[in-house]
């Protein structure tokens, strides 16, 4: 478990579409949707299927292991969370069970060698602050 | 099929700075729009159909409407990033030929230079409502240019394209722009290090900005704007300069899909609806004006309107078609593009004005007997949500 300053920049509600997922990260747990009518995957959260439009979706809880689909490696960032941080890796994370995330890979020495697209990886908990939300990030499996 | 002629391009202005303290969006709108009139011989009272993204001014249309003094039959606030003007032209060039308008005005106006903004590096600014896509991605510190990296890394990971095949892109636009006496200047005006021809070499040594991204694949970010005035064929035939038609147009858009290729953008789709609507196809085109907000942008676009097959871009781009004086292919933003002559942070609207000059033969870097331009915007994050739409425009 890796304690962080919560500056980085904090999912903000009320949001509802996206409340569900983040509290459910207080509980360490990575969810996403399906949909009751079509099977869709739903990612990122909706109160929709943005496949065919029906409202009823289900909850589910992700194994946390996936795929870099793709990365990119930010050596300059004027945000003030992220400005000394040094090089990290910005990814889409294909999980198995088909969604794709926005996410960081963390836990490598070079994030531009140390990664590469198709690397297995795994869920990495990332807490914000004493009852406050997780951010999922993903280490090399 | 047979071309429709029903609307042309009858005047265009381009604001000529690229720094310009104490100048706001509104009046850069306002200048480029009198001269735009000017350019085609049209006065104020003629034009009615507003086309303008709607920002800067209180009630989106209503009040750019209220501020240039225009009361117009027909208002298009179309806003979807920086392809929003060849949206608007294609919308324009709709409704003149349905008769629903003669006379449209295109006006864009920004001072990102002037405000500071960090549009490629800033990240999330933690400002407005909460949003489902602020939520899903402001937490991991993704910046603008981060956003297109992972479309470039992906693109060379599936098709073994390189960093040096994607340098030629800012070779030729440099090569345009040191041509383009505004481009230098602007150049100079942002205080570019090395103004001159650059080779693929002097990309690569660039720095890194967001891996696999250098700083010379990345746009500039200038003050700027411009006007573009569309009429009707009976109009058009009796202004100042001789018309460019608006032969075809094709839009489209794209997301971040769960599995889907992210290498392939909505251009894949926009581009073959915009040469259907005109009956030409890539192989007809002599200028390419493709937005290049980045070097994988152009990639893109280049691959996806079909110039050449999807992944083969890194040969296309490394085979010296895109300078203006060589043959085999269109020349690419012959302008010096956003890479090196201006972008204010939607770029759209200069693609359809160096169409147009060079349709007119009144390009810095001219290409011989131009008869058919393509204007592809590419507007919003090329790596999560972006429209592309192209415009086809051609000579009289």
């Amino acid at each position: 478990m890796t304690q962080e300053t919560p500056l980085r920049p904090q999912p903000r509600f009320p949001e509802p579409d996206t409340q569900p997922f983040w509290d459910a990260t207080k509980d360490r747990k990575l969810t996403y949707q399906t949909c009751d009518s079509c099977g869709e995957v739903i990612f990122y959260p909706r109160g929709h299927c943005n496949a065919c439009g029906e409202l009823e979706t289900t909850w589910h809880t992700s194994s946390g292991e996936g795929t870099v689909y793709t990365y990119s490696v930010i050596m300059q960032s004027r945000h003030p969370a992220f400005k000394d941080l040094g090089p990290y890796a910005l990814a889409y994370v294909d999980l198995d069970e088909g969604f794709r995330i926005m996410t960081n890979i963390v836990n490598v020495d070079d994030p531009i060698t140390g990664v590469s697209c198709g690397m297995r990886v795994r869920l990495n908990w990332h807490d914000q602050g004493e009852g406050a939300i997780a951010l999922p990030m993903f280490e090399p499996a | 099929m047979s071309q429709s002629r029903e609307a042309a391009v009858v005047g265009i202005h381009e604001y000529p700075l690229r720094v310009a303290p104490g100048v706001s969006a509104l009046q850069i709108k306002a200048n480029s729009a009198s001269k735009a009139l000017a350019d085609a011989g049209l006065s104020w009272k003629d034009v009615d159909a507003i086309y303008d993204t709607g920002t800067h001014q209180n009630i989106g249309g209503l009040g750019i409407s209220e501020y240039l003094g225009l009361k117009p039959r027909l208002i298009d606030t179309t806003s979807v990033g920086g392809s929003s003007y060849e949206f608007q032209a294609n919308h324009a060039a709709t409704m003149i030929a349905a008769g629903k308008a003669n006379v449209a005005l295109l006006t864009y106006g920004s001072t990102a230079h002037s405000d500071r903004r960090a549009i490629g590096t800033g990240g999330a600014t933690g400002l407005g409502a909460p949003t489902p896509f602020n939520n899903m991605e402001d937490p991991w510190g993704m910046t603008l240019i981060s956003n297109y990296g992972m479309v470039k890394a992906r693109h060379m990971h599936q098709y073994g394209s390189t960093d040096e095949q994607f340098a030629n892109i800012s070779v030729a636009t440099r090569y345009h722009a040191m041509r383009n006496p505004e481009a230098v200047k602007a150049m100079t005006d942002l205080e570019f290090v090395g103004i001159d021809e650059i080779t693929t070499q002097d990309v690569l040594d660039s720095r890194l900005i967001a891996w696999p991204l250098h700083l010379l694949e990345c746009c500039m970010v200038s003050v700027g704007g411009g006007s573009v005035v569309i009429a009707s064929k009976e109009i058009a035939t009796n202004c100042r300069k001789k018309p460019v038609w608006i032969i075809g147009g094709g839009e489209a858009t794209k997301y971040r899909e769960n599995g889907g290729d992210i290498t392939v953008s909505a251009g894949a789709q926009s581009g073959p609806r915009a040469f259907a609507d005109a009956g030409v196809s890539p192989g007809d085109i002599d200028v390419l004006m493709a937005y290049d907000s980045f070097s994988i942008t152009v990639m893109c676009m280049i691959e996806d309107l079909g110039f050449c097959k999807k992944g083969e871009g890194g040969d296309y781009v490394s085979s010296g078609v895109l300078k203006f004086d060589e043959s085999g292919g269109p020349a690419l933003n012959t302008d010096g593009g956003g890479l090196s002559s201006n972008h204010p942070g939607e770029r759209g609207i200069f693609l359809i004005l160096e169409s147009v000059r060079q349709l007119r033969g009144e390009s810095t870097s001219q290409v011989e007997n131009a008869e058919l331009a393509v204007a592809v915007g590419n507007g919003g994050s090329l790596g999560s949500r972006h429209s592309t739409s192209a415009t086809i425009l051609a000579s009289d």
